[in-house]
């Protein structure tokens, strides 16, 4: 879907993305993640053709770009850096004029493959109202319909959720993985990591213009070989578990041990209560913050 | 795409104050002249303004000579510095390049609603004087006199039947399309450059001051053949009798020359520009 080699774009002496190699595999749902400024959005741009690679190559849909633009593009369904629209005019009219303006967009089909897209975003009751009268959720919701308009095979989206309120997010999130069930592949930019890990199979993450993890999200979230329990007689199973304990605070223990099931028998065989024992998995966030530095908006002092 | 962006001009609240406006002055000035009892004497004030009087025909011939030095480029210039500058910092150019639209068609698209503005804006500056001037001057006794065209047509005293008034028109009113098509093309370009529509048309308004001042600048008669606002004016030569071609053809050749440098240079920028906005 989404492969790139060596992928760089240097602006001026600032190197903003790195030989970058993306793999995004059909039906893959890809949640990209990287502080701010760490290149995400330019790669994004360059995917799509809006900013000139420096260096590398780009396929999408198994065709170069950005030359093969024309055939490619009108397949794909994007959202760039928050949606935009002519103030002036309705949501429909915008939609109609921005399907209007390129090739891939069946003119007879138009009004109902609208209708389709509002329907799907949670619009369909939309009135004639200009878009400068639409709040930032709805204006989100309508960015999101324009890339839907031709049921696109890959959704590129950059922070789809922003503006949404949680009951949004929650059914733009089940929207993304509805139409990703039925064969669309959905590639995610975000910095929102619980935005990722609900609704992500497989993460990249770059880091100051660099890929430096790309890796399905079951494994990144892998056992970290402890396990978390609580017990009412905490002091009991620590003293008995004495060269595995990590730490303690009041009833919770941290235990270095590879299987819960197992510890659990051996805890209830020595008479000892548990009020919970669950194997400790890493965050998507304990990884990033590993993997990655701090972002270009911070500014330290030398 | 050409027909979306016709669309989308329009649909633009904008487009029709802006027109609005334009339509406005000669009926300020059409008004005063009718309620002053004396008629500006022949070669002071605004070309054909003393001949009006007599005949209303003449007055869309006036109301071009009255919005074309300021008024016109004004408003051809805020829509050239709007058309690439506005979408880029609507946001939309991005989603047009991706949807996708290439960028030389983007850019055609663009000059050929800027053209379609021209013209748009041409039509109801001549209709609405026209109206005004039949209304408030009445259509004259006899047929428009050559000579009574002010200062503009002392060379020729030879009148001028309703009909050929009316070629005179539309030559001039070509003439001026081309003119302002060559000043939209260097906003277009500024467009082009910055993603502020404000500032495209103040670039714009800038040159085309600069250019006025050289104009009247003897020391810069070296340059005059070549200011983008040197013939502007030159289509009153199509009321002298004979049409008094000279500086019309040098006219038309140097707007030619801005039309192809500043949208050739306008194409290559945004062919080969990083959209980051």
């Amino acid at each position: 879907m989404i492969v790139t080699r060596a992928l760089t774009k240097r602006y001026g002496s600032v190197l903003a993305v790195d030989a970058v190699d993306l793999n995004v595999r059909d039906g893959d749902r890809y949640g990209f993640l990287g502080p701010n400024g760490s290149g995400k959005t330019t790669t994004v741009r360059m995917l799509l053709g809006l900013v000139f690679a420096t260096s590398g190559e780009i396929e999408l849909l198994g065709e170069r770009m950005p030359r093969n633009a024309a055939e490619v593009l009108p397949r794909i369904g994007a959202m760039v850096e928050g949606p935009a629209a002519y103030p002036h005019l309705s949501g429909r009219r915008n939609l109609s004029l921005l399907d209007a303006s390129g090739p891939g967009g069946s003119r007879r089909t138009r009004r109902a493959r609208i209708e389709e897209a509002l329907e799907q975003v949670g619009l369909a009751g939309i009135d004639r109202r200009p878009v400068k009268a639409y709040s930032l959720g709805m204006r989100q919701r309508l960015g999101l319909a324009a890339a839907l308009l031709r049921k696109p095979r890959l959704l590129v989206l950059d922070e789809p959720t922003n503006g949404l309120d949680p009951k949004g997010i929650h059914e733009i999130r089940d929207l993304l993985i509805e139409l990703n069930k039925a064969g669309t592949t959905v590639f995610l930019s975000s910095h929102l990591l619980s935005e990722v890990e609900h609704l992500c199979t497989r993460v990249g993450i770059v880091d100051r213009g660099r890929l430096v993890l790309e890796e399905e999200l079951d494994t990144v979230r892998g056992a970290t070989g402890l396990v978390e329990v609580r017990s009412p007689d905490a002091a009991d199973v620590a003293s008995m578990l004495n060269g595995q304990l990590v730490s303690r605070d009041g009833e919770n223990l941290l235990i270095r041990h590879g299987d819960p099931a197992a510890l659990n028998t051996t805890l209830v065989a020595a008479g000892l209560r548990i009020a919970s024992i669950t194997e400790q998995r890493r965050t998507l966030e304990q990884v990033v913050l590993e993997v990655t530095g701090a972002g270009s908006d911070r500014v330290d002092a030398p | 795409m050409i027909a979306v962006e016709l669309r989308k001009l329009v649909l633009r609240p904008r487009i029709w104050v802006n027109i609005l406006l334009l339509c406005g002055l000669p009926l300020i000035v059409g008004i005063f002249l009718k309620t002053a009892d004396f008629a500006p004497p022949p070669g002071q004030g605004g070309a054909f303004l003393s001949a009006v009087r007599g005949n209303g025909l003449l007055f869309p011939a006036a109301a071009l000579a009255l919005v074309l030095p300021v008024f016109l480029p004004l408003s051809v210039a805020v829509v050239a510095g709007d058309s690439i500058a506005g979408e880029s910092v609507g946001g939309t150019l991005r989603y047009l390049l991706i949807r996708p639209v290439g960028r030389t068609r983007l850019l055609f698209a663009k000059i050929i609603a800027l053209v379609a503005f021209v013209l748009l804006a041409i039509a109801c500056v001549v209709v609405s004087s026209l109206v005004v001037g039949v209304i408030l001057f009445g259509t004259g006794t006899s047929a428009a006199g050559g000579a009574a065209a002010g200062a503009a047509t002392s060379l020729s005293g030879v009148s001028l039947t309703q009909g050929q008034l009316a070629a005179r028109l539309l030559y001039s009113i070509g003439y001026i399309v081309v003119a302002m098509i060559g000043f939209g093309a260097i906003g277009l370009f500024l467009s082009t450059l910055t993603s502020s529509s404000l500032g495209a048309a103040l670039g714009a308004l800038s040159i085309l001051i600069t250019s006025a001042v050289l104009q009247t600048l003897d020391a810069a008669t070296g340059v005059r053949p070549y200011l983008p606002t040197n013939y502007w004016l030159s289509w009153i030569d199509f009321f002298r009798d004979p049409i008094f071609w000279d500086s019309i053809d040098k006219g038309l050749l140097l707007q030619a020359g801005y039309v192809v440098v500043f949208f050739g240079a306008a194409w290559a920028n945004l062919a080969t520009k990083d959209i980051t906005s």
